[in-house]
């Protein structure tokens, strides 16, 4: 049908009176609740939306997204995988020095120094840490990711994850459990001992396992968790039992030895999965890097101090803001006085249309998004408004098994004044107190306005008459 | 008398639901003024001559300011306004509005975009219609000329219709769009770089019994050498392959000479005749709308006026007469009334520099009333009165009473239909009985006027 074949249905974004001339006349109207964009973002976004690259740049980026197929495909040390510098500690988020790293960053760094061997005692770590002796960088810039603190060393486990379909790999550390762990920031000899026997028994344990089972495919075992009932994030419980499930008989064929205890281990920490499933993420947002005039974010992260975005059509650069306190549950006696502003790589699940994007697929767990079944259908679809795609593979059954929204676009950040929903951890502020709760935090504005800026300028002005 | 001013950060209302909301409260007793505004620039200024003291606030921010013996009730509605307004959205709860036209255009089953979102903000929804294959209105007016040659060039190449910016009326398929009257179906297309411009013509027509196709707007700059008429040529041959419309009306200021070329290469490749009115080059829109008629072998008739100056104890001076003072709402009007007098000072509060952050004054008629009051003993006022879905449903109800109250003669051009929900008649009569001559058409009036000095 064209234009001028019959009365038309009206999208009316604007003026309510000009809407409601049209419903007097009995015209269908789709009406938009349109708000002005973020302060000072105006002038950003037309040149940004005029870019004659973005949308066909777009439409390939989050097609690379929602079309990758990230497999499990071994489980390996970091210092045979990771191109890095002698004595190089990973971090959660963008690049963070010693100085202005927060509680639980530097209890985690602290505790790889120990675990390492370079250093004897938590003042000479420190010491050591605060001269610089080790050189510190982002995980992203090494196709990493890290939960919390993120602090990955190079005799430690991880994951390794391939996208069949675009080529790609990833990285994450092996989840630790709960409680006074490294990534938030623990140190004490419990943590030690439980590193060491995850460097001797869990790591060789599930790499052979894996070298029996071949490699898991986590695109479906990720739709299958959502359908059980877990968004990704701050729930792997599903997940957790269906890696389980795919790996208890190998475990016990490859290392008869240690199976009971590493089944155990695994069992008893319903985030084992959230590892594997941050590298799964990774690996696909990274199969939507550097495409030349794309808006799409290919990463969020958090050093515990700021955080950053990274954006398909500007390569590696960081644009960060400081980092919220989440506002959450907390476990015990702890409450907000005692949280660390947000941290670790684990936005990585949002950024790909998990987590909090996918709060609607876990009513198990709606007390964190304010307590009904109704604000987490609320939080996910608010989503669609900021995102570029709704996930082939990643479907919602409460939601007549829609997609996932997936593939956060910036100029829709700007314009809807809308921020990423993210579920989260919250750490302890204090070095080596460990989880003190849990819940959503928002991310600071100015890292997707600041985003925004560089893609407008790295534009030519287009509206030259 | 107590000030209270205060201001919401990123609280956002259209201008025309905050007009209502201002309205309402000043009628309150215990209040004399009540503004409730978005902080732009101007209406900052307007709070400021008003003698208020007024916090830093920008246009994202809601400004209120209430003076009078007790504001306390004003306020007090205040929350109750702004609540129904942000509760007036769709029926069923749990679903999340569009926040953008792109959002809007997925969900869909859209056949056209009306963008009506302040001026600086309309590029980003026009852009969304196109990208999503939809054709797009732009009411919005200050879009600057860059973006509107922008957005041409992307609907070009897609294949879709821009009409606008500051396309104030279109009507498509029997469905009036922005500021449109009821017009009777007809055989008659319009093509028009201006909206009150269509809306004298298509009005002139239906007065004569013929009806219309649809009305095409194309935004004033659409014939300027700057958008080289994209839209103007794209609205002419929708209308050619448009099996209702046997003639086409094409209704624009004198447009740059090379675009000229291009359209007229293009409307002698038409399969339907077109008659072309363009303004200022001998012409009006009256007589366009009379050549309409000829063209379609209609009579041309006796176009309605209204003489209610016998009521009015003023007398123009005849030694020493004031000035004319022409007081418009339609930028083409306007212009047409200005080039036909000859003289006077000639003022369209429709243009930009008068609506950023606030209503068109065809629905709010506070700053023409502004100028009402303001004129001298003596002289001749001329000015518009533009009928027709989401313009004033009563216009004469505050237009008429200030009219009775001159100290001038009053000559009133009064755009619309029998049809139209204002209904054409009942105006004309208040007017006439506030002492106005009342005309149907602008050249008439504009002529009338100038014969009266």
């Amino acid at each position: 049908m064209t234009l001028l074949d019959g009365p038309p249905h009206v999208i009316t974004a604007g003026a309510g009176l000009l809407a409601d001339a049209l419903r007097e006349q009995a015209a269908a109207v789709t009406g938009v609740s349109w708000r002005p964009p973020l302060a000072g973002t105006a002038d950003a976004l037309a040149r940004v939306l005029a870019d004659p690259r973005r949308q066909a740049a777009n439409d390939l980026a989050v097609r690379r997204l929602v079309s990758a197929r990230p497999e499990l495909a071994g489980v390996r040390r970091a210092s045979e995988v990771l191109r890095t510098a002698e004595r190089t500690f990973l971090h959660a988020g963008p690049p963070i020095t010693w100085e202005r790293a927060s509680g639980p960053m530097r209890g985690a760094l602290i505790g790889a120094m120990l675990f390492e061997g370079y250093a004897d005692d938590e003042r000479e770590a420190a010491a050591r840490l605060a001269a610089g002796e080790v050189r510190l960088e982002p995980c992203h810039q090494h196709a990493a990711v890290g939960p919390m603190a993120g602090v990955v060393s190079p005799s430690m486990w991880l994951f390794e994850v391939r996208d069949t379909e675009h080529g790609g790999t990833a990285y994450c550390s092996l989840n630790e459990g709960l409680g006074k762990v490294l990534r938030y920031g623990a140190y004490g000899p419990e943590v030690l001992d439980r590193l060491r026997w995850m460097d001797g028994v869990l790591g060789p344990a599930l790499s052979a396992a894996i070298g029996l089972t071949g490699p898991l495919d986590l695109r479906s075992l990720i739709a299958q968790a959502l359908q059980m009932g877990d968004e990704l994030h701050n729930r792997n419980r599903a997940a957790t039992s269906l890696l389980l499930r795919e790996l208890a008989p190998a475990i016990s064929d490859a290392a008869p030895g240690h199976a009971s205890e590493v089944l155990r281990f695994i069992a008893g920490n319903d985030h084992f999965f959230l590892n594997a499933g941050m590298a799964a993420a990774k690996v696909s947002t990274d199969a939507a890097r550097d495409v030349p005039g794309s808006t799409l974010v290919v990463a969020m992260a958090r050093n515990g101090t700021d955080f950053g975005v990274q954006v398909s059509g500007l390569g590696g650069r960081w644009f960060t803001g400081p980092a919220g306190v989440p506002d959450g549950l907390y476990l015990g006696a702890y409450g907000p006085g005692d949280a660390n502003p947000d941290i670790g790589d684990s936005t990585i699940t949002e950024t790909s249309g998990l987590g909090g994007f996918a709060m609607a697929a876990a009513p198990a767990i709606v007390r964190f998004v304010g307590g009904e079944v109704a604000d987490a259908v609320a939080a996910t679809r608010s989503m669609y408004e900021i995102t570029l795609a709704e996930h082939p593979a990643y479907q919602i059954p409460g939601l007549g098994f829609r997609g996932t929204p997936t593939g956060i676009d910036v100029t829709l950040v700007a314009r809807t004044g809308l921020l990423p929903v993210v579920n989260t951890g919250i750490a302890g502020r204090i070095a080596g107190t460990g989880q003190v709760g849990a819940g959503l935090v928002s991310p600071p504005a100015e890292a997707f306005t600041a985003a925004l800026r560089a893609l407008s300028d790295a534009v030519a002005d287009p509206f030259e008459v | 008398m107590n000030d209270t001013v205060f201001v919401r950060e990123g609280v956002y209302h259209d201008s025309v639901a905050l007009m209502r909301v201002s309205r309402a409260l000043s009628e309150l007793p215990g209040t004399a003024v009540a503004i409730v505004a978005m902080a732009t620039e101007l209406n900052l200024e307007l709070a400021r001559d008003l003698g208020f003291e007024l916090p830093p606030a920008g246009p994202g921010d809601l400004l209120v300011a209430l003076r009078g013996p007790d504001t306390a009730a004003a306020a007090h509605e205040l929350d109750r306004h702004l609540a129904e307004l942000s509760s007036a959205g769709p029926a069923r709860e749990a679903e999340q509005p569009p926040l953008t036209t792109r959002s809007a255009a997925r969900g869909g089953g859209a056949d056209l975009a009306l963008v009506s979102v302040p001026g600086e903000h309309a590029f980003a929804e026009a852009m969304d219609a196109i990208e999503a294959g939809l054709p797009v209105m732009v009411f919005s007016d200050g879009v600057p000329v860059g973006s509107e040659r922008l957005l041409k060039e992307r609907a070009d190449e897609r294949g879709v219709l821009v009409m606008g910016p500051d396309c104030g009326t279109a009507v498509v398929g029997g469905v009036g769009l922005g500021f449109a009257n009821v017009l009777r179906p007809g055989p008659v297309g319009l093509v028009a770089a201006s909206g009150t411009g269509a809306q004298q013509v298509s009005c002139l027509l239906d007065l004569a019994g013929v009806g219309v196709s649809h009305v095409l707007g194309v935004g004033g700059r659409d014939l300027s050498a700057a958008v080289g008429g994209l839209s103007t040529v794209r609205a002419l041959r929708m209308l050619d392959e448009d099996p209702a419309t046997e003639l086409i009306v094409l209704v624009s200021k004198p447009p740059d000479p090379e675009v000229a070329g291009t359209v007229r290469q293009v409307v002698e490749s038409l399969r339907t005749p077109v008659v072309e009115a363009l303004l200022g080059s001998g012409t009006d829109l009256t007589a366009a709308a009379e050549a309409a008629l000829r063209a379609l072998g209609r009579p041309v008739p006796a176009w309605p006026c209204w003489d209610g100056s016998a009521r009015r104890a003023v007398t123009v001076a005849g030694e020493d007469p004031g000035p004319l003072i022409g007081i418009y709402s339609g930028g083409t009007l306007c212009a047409e009334a200005a080039l036909i007098a000859g003289a006077g000072e000639f003022t369209d509060y429709g243009d930009d520099v008068y609506t950023r952050g606030r209503a068109h004054p065809m629905i709010d008629p506070t700053l023409r009333l502004e100028a009402l009051g303001k004129v001298p003993p003596g002289g001749v006022v001329l000015m518009d009165v533009v009928l027709g879905h989401a313009a004033d449903p009563d216009p004469a109800a505050r237009l008429a009473p200030a009219i009775a109250a001159l100290p001038a003669a009053v000559v009133v051009a009064l755009i619309g239909t029998e049809a139209d929900p204002q209904d054409l008649l009942r105006q004309a009569a208040a007017f006439r009985d506030a002492g106005a001559v009342v005309f149907t058409s602008n050249a008439q009036a504009a002529r009338h006027a100038r014969d009266s000095l």
